[in-house]
């Protein structure tokens, strides 16, 4: 049997959700046996995912595939899933993987579990463990039918490496024209040069506590000492301080860094409930009753006018000496 | 024009969960229960529309009898019918098997859900329901523009934004940004009295296969007291970033 990996890649390189993905698909292969492949859509370098134990790497060189087509990408899925006789398929949180898989569950008629956190608890019933209510509760889900569809949380497994012997493998879906041209992309936006948050290992994110937008620089040059992404509280985002796409919480973006710094930011439910899957938390605030301090790891109360340039101060040289 | 809201009904942003029959059922005691969030972005897009075109707007969701005063502060908002499916769903692919079957024999253009809900956070009803009936589809939805037959998106994608051209009719999940926080509405006391004049029609479930099954929830595990750090002593804040969280 096999399990079938998403490998979402940037520039042809499989990014990091793939590489998590293949961890994981590669964890739980070891405990049954199975063949771990990836499929990929224009993969120039598909021999980095061996290394996190891959063994077979499907890669669709079809120029029609270039843009992401939701429809497209779900039908070429099912006819890998068939082809390979895969019984598990894992995609991961990213924007894409997020669209095309409902598709492919529909297709298939399959079960399919989002904000999954960990290896299946067992395989008879298969059972995995997933994030509720906005990572209020944990829920314990049986997946059904005989073709299972799994999508892990951001960061939740992480990287591990167990190289293998790995082949790669054209593979060419019959999809139709029609398909394409139903939903045609017209335009891109990227924000280029910075750290996009779906990828940062940290992020620095600023709240009502800053006053005002003219004062972002120091946030900026935080985040440019740590090689962290920039993010907002909601109310920041609605002021227009900050554009919509930095504002992270319930109705904005959903992060899991590895540091989450929050600096004048008060902690509000609808903004935990973005960012409460951060493996650590720093909070910087004047307000030592800031609700924000109950769910951090790590707390300093102060100005951030004066912490935020005395800690950029002190990471400078602790970078320098390191 | 003929424009869906697929509402889901959950839980307050602020409320305490819990679960009673040792862990395997939500404990709805005491819980006030709203229009999911991303779905009030969808609403407002709708009635604009509706202002704008004349379109008529339909509400529909699953769900059990208390869940009808949610769907009425939809009707008090603005639309102009409701269907209450009703069952108590406790499976995506159930839930998106009966509003296939519900949109068999109806003609909607644009038909609106929230990108995912705030209780379950399942992100796969809408998908599903294109796959069932093969009504297109596009999730994270910020921007909608109608221009006769052509219909412009704007997609959130992974650090930054796409337009997507299409045409109806069309699924979307939509979020934040498709209007303005500022430009959400909330019932007034005309709408209120309006709502209780207007349909909201009971149809039963239709026979679907539930494929997975929720069989025990829990809390996670409470979060250890936070370390706090003297201001003046950032080198000790550093030093526990390197070598305890080991995230620098």
């Amino acid at each position: 049997m096999a399990i079938l990996i998403y490998a979402e890649h940037q520039n042809g390189k499989p990014n990091k959700t793939a590489k998590e993905l293949a961890s994981y698909a590669s964890a739980f292969a070891a405990r049954t046996g199975d063949q771990v492949i990836a499929l990929g859509f224009g993969l120039t370098e598909p021999e980095e995912l061996y290394r996190y134990g891959v063994h077979k790497v499907l890669n669709v060189e079809d120029p029609r595939f270039a843009d992401f087509n939701a429809r497209a990408y779900a039908e070429a899925f099912r006819q890998a899933a068939d082809a390979t006789g895969a019984s598990l398929i894992l995609t991961g949180q990213t924007a894409d993987a997020l669209y095309f898989t409902p598709l492919l569950a529909g297709l298939l008629q399959s079960a399919y579990v989002t904000q999954v956190i960990d290896l299946p608890e067992s395989v008879e019933p298969f059972t995995v463990k997933r994030k509720a209510f906005s990572n209020k509760a944990i829920a314990h889900v049986v997946l059904k039918t005989p073709v299972k569809i799994l999508n892990l949380a951001k960061n939740s497994f992480g990287l591990r490496e167990n190289a293998v012997e790995g082949t790669v493998e054209t593979f060419a879906p019959q999809v139709d024209d029609g398909v394409f041209e139903d939903i045609k992309r017209v335009k891109v936006e990227k924000a280029s040069g910075k750290v996009p948050l779906s990828d940062a290992e940290i992020i620095v994110s600023g709240g009502r506590g800053l006053k005002g937008p003219e004062n972002w620089g120091m946030i900026e040059e935080l985040a440019e000492v740590l090689g962290a992404a920039t993010a907002c509280s909601k109310p920041v985002a609605d002021m227009g301080w900050r554009p919509h796409s930095e504002h992270v919480g319930q109705t904005g973006k959903q992060v899991a860094p590895n540091l989450y710094i929050a600096i004048g930011i008060s902690g509000a439910i609808q903004h935990l409930a973005g960012v409460n899957s951060s493996k650590n938390i720093l909070v910087i605030n004047i307000d030592p009753e800031a609700p924000f301090f109950k769910a951090a790891d790590y707390g300093v109360v102060g100005d951030a006018f004066e912490v935020v340039p005395a800690l950029i101060e002190k990471l400078k040289k602790f970078k320098l000496n390191s | 024009m003929k424009i869906l809201l697929m509402l889901s009904v959950v839980p307050d942003t602020t409320s305490k969960i819990n679960f009673t029959d040792d862990g395997t059922r939500f404990d709805k005691t005491g819980i006030q229960f709203v229009i999911n969030p991303h779905d009030e972005f969808g609403l407002t897009k709708a009635m604009q529309i509706k202002e704008k075109t004349g379109a008529e707007l339909h509400v529909v969701h699953v769900g059990p009898k208390e869940n009808e005063s949610v769907i009425r502060k939809t009707l008090a908002i603005g639309a102009d019918k409701a269907f209450r499916i009703d069952a108590d769903p406790r499976d995506s692919y159930y839930t998106a098997a009966q509003l296939a079957e519900f949109l068999k024999d109806k003609d909607y253009d644009l038909i609106i859900a929230g990108r995912e809900s705030i209780d379950y956070n399942g992100s796969m009803v809408h998908g599903i329901v294109s796959a069932l009936t093969g009504i297109r589809f596009i999730n994270a939805v910020i921007g909608l523009e109608l221009e006769g037959d052509k219909v412009l998106v704007d997609r959130e994608i992974e650090g930054g934004k796409e337009t997507l051209e299409t045409r109806l009719p069309l699924i979307i999940g939509g979020q934040k940004g498709l209007v303005k926080e500022e430009e959400l509405r909330i019932p007034n006391m005309r709408g209120i009295m309006m709502a209780r004049r207007k349909p909201l029609e009971v149809l039963p479930p239709v026979e679907a296969p539930e494929l997975t099954e929720y069989v025990k929830f829990e809390k996670p595990p409470a979060k250890g007291s936070v370390k706090l750090i003297d201001k003046d002593n950032l080198d000790e804040l550093i030093d526990l970033l390197h070598n305890e969280a080991k995230v620098i």
